[in-house]
C-alpha cells in the first residue's frame, strides 16, 4: 500500500506534515471527512460494521478508495480487537463519527485514555451530552448546536445563506 | 435511599420491585414506549419514559439526590454514560452498571465504571462453584488490593489431613479463616486441626492459589501405600 503523493499545487498552509488518521463511522460525515483527509495527502483508516459502507468512500471517485491508498475495515467499533486492526495505535487524530452519539464518546474515551491518540475529535448530537464532555476535555462537534446557532444567525438577518454545494 | 434505575427490561423491572419491597424509593426510566407502557401498569408513577442517557430525562428522574444509580440498559455505551455523567457530573456515590457483553468489561474499567456487573461472569463463576476445578471456589476477587478468598475441600491423605493449623506451612501471604465441617463453621485457632473433608477458606495474595491447592488437595504419595480410587 502506498501513500498518494500530497498535490503539489495545494497551499494549504494549515497541514505540516501528513498524519494517521482513524475514523470510526462511516456514514455520510465520516466518509466526507475520510475523503477530504486522504486527499490532502494524510494516510486514513476508517473502520465501519457495514461492509457495504466503503461503497461511500468509492462514491464520485475515479479509483477505488484503497487503491487510492485508503484502508478500511469492518468491524464493531468497541472490540478492541476491530481498533487494533484499524490501527488505533499508531493512529495521531481519530474521528469518532458512528450514528450513536454514546458509542462516539465511549470509543473516543477508549482512544484518549488506552491509546493515548493525541487528537481525538466527537461528533455528538445531543448539546446537553456535547457540552458536559466538551468540558470534561473532549473535543465534541455538535451539529445540532451548529445548526442552531446559525438558523438564529440567519433569522437574525447575520448571515445570508444561498444554499449547499456538495 | 433513592434509586434510579436506567432500563425497564427484565433485570431493571425486578429490581425495582425489590428495591421498592424493602423500603426504597424507585424512580425507572425506560426508553422503549411498548416497554414503558407494560411496566407502567404496575410500577405507575416510579417509571418514567425516555432516553436515560439525556441529561435532561436524567435530571426530571431526580439523578442529583439519588443515593444509587443502576444502570441495566441493554447497551454497554449507554450504561457506561449513564454511571460516568452520574458520578462525575451529579456527585451520585453509588452506582451499579450492568455489563452485557464480557469482553466489554475493559471498558468499563478504563473509565472507572464499578461495580459492573456481567450476567455471563455470574454464571461461569456458578459454574465454577458447582463443578469446582480441583476443589478450588472463588468465594471473593478484591482485585485492587490483590487479594483473594477461595474455598477447597481437604483431600483424605493430603499434606493437611490431620494437621493442625499453625503446622500447616502454608506460605506468607495466606491464611485460613474459618473451617467448615459437619454442616457448621469455626475460626480455628494455631491449635485447630484440618481434617480430610473439611473445607477451608482461606485469604491470600494473588498468585499464591496453586501453591495453597497443593498442600490441600493433593494425595501425599507414599511407598506402598493402598492406592484407592
Amino acid at each position: 500500500m502506498t501513500c498518494p503523493q500530497p498535490p503539489a499545487e495545494r497551499t494549504c498552509s494549515a497541514i505540516v506534515r501528513a498524519v494517521f488518521v482513524l475514523i470510526v463511522g462511516c456514514g455520510r460525515v465520516g466518509s466526507a471527512v475520510a475523503k477530504s483527509m486522504l486527499a490532502e495527502g494524510h494516510e486514513v483508516s476508517v473502520l465501519d460494521e457495514n461492509p457495504e459502507a466503503i461503497a461511500l468512500l468509492n462514491r464520485g471517485q475515479e479509483s477505488s478508495w484503497e487503491d487510492q491508498g485508503g484502508s478500511f475495515t469492518v468491524g464493531t467499533a468497541l472490540e478492541i480487537d476491530a481498533l487494533l486492526a484499524a490501527g488505533v495505535e499508531g493512529a495521531d487524530a481519530f474521528v469518532a463519527s458512528t450514528d450513536g452519539d454514546n458509542t462516539n464518546l465511549v470509543i473516543a474515551q477508549i482512544a484518549q485514555r488506552r491509546f493515548q491518540v493525541e487528537r481525538v475529535v466527537v461528533r455528538v448530537l445531543d448539546p446537553g451530552r456535547a457540552k458536559w464532555y466538551s468540558e470534561q476535555g473532549l473535543q465534541t462537534v455538535c451539529p445540532t448546536q451548529t445548526a442552531i446557532e446559525l438558523l438564529e444567525a440567519a433569522v437574525r438577518g447575520q448571515v445570508r445563506f444561498e444554499g449547499v454545494s456538495g | 435511599m433513592y434509586v434510579l434505575i436506567v432500563g425497564a427490561g427484565k433485570v431493571g423491572w425486578n429490581l425495582a420491585r425489590e428495591l421498592k419491597e424493602k423500603g426504597s424509593e424507585v424512580t425507572v426510566v425506560e426508553g422503549s414506549r411498548r416497554r414503558y407502557e407494560t411496566v407502567e401498569e404496575e410500577l405507575e408513577h416510579a417509571i418514567q419514559f425516555g432516553d436515560g442517557t439525556e441529561l435532561w430525562i436524567l435530571e426530571r428522574a431526580g439523578i442529583e439526590r439519588a443515593d444509587l444509580v443502576i444502570a441495566v440498559t441493554g447497551d454497554d455505551e449507554d450504561n457506561i454514560l449513564i454511571c460516568q455523567m452520574a458520578r462525575e457530573k451529579y456527585g451520585v456515590e453509588r452506582v451499579v452498571a450492568r455489563c452485557n457483553n464480557p469482553r466489554n468489561l475493559q471498558h468499563f474499567e478504563l473509565l472507572g465504571i464499578k461495580p459492573a456487573v456481567s450476567a455471563t461472569d455470574l454464571i461461569l463463576r456458578l459454574i465454577e462453584h458447582e463443578v469446582p476445578q480441583y476443589g478450588l471456589v472463588h468465594l471473593l476477587d478484591l482485585k485492587e488490593e490483590r487479594l483473594e478468598i477461595i474455598e477447597m475441600e481437604v483431600t483424605s491423605g493430603s499434606a493437611a489431613d490431620g494437621i493442625a493449623v499453625r503446622d500447616l506451612d502454608l506460605p506468607d501471604g495466606s491464611l485460613v479463616i474459618s473451617i467448615l465441617r459437619e454442616g457448621g463453621g469455626f475460626v480455628p485457632t494455631g491449635e485447630s486441626v484440618v481434617k480430610g473433608g473439611d473445607e477451608v477458606l482461606l485469604v491470600l495474595d494473588i498468585g499464591l492459589e496453586e501453591t495453597v491447592t497443593e498442600r490441600f488437595s493433593r494425595r501425599v504419595e507414599t511407598a506402598g501405600a493402598d492406592a484407592r480410587p
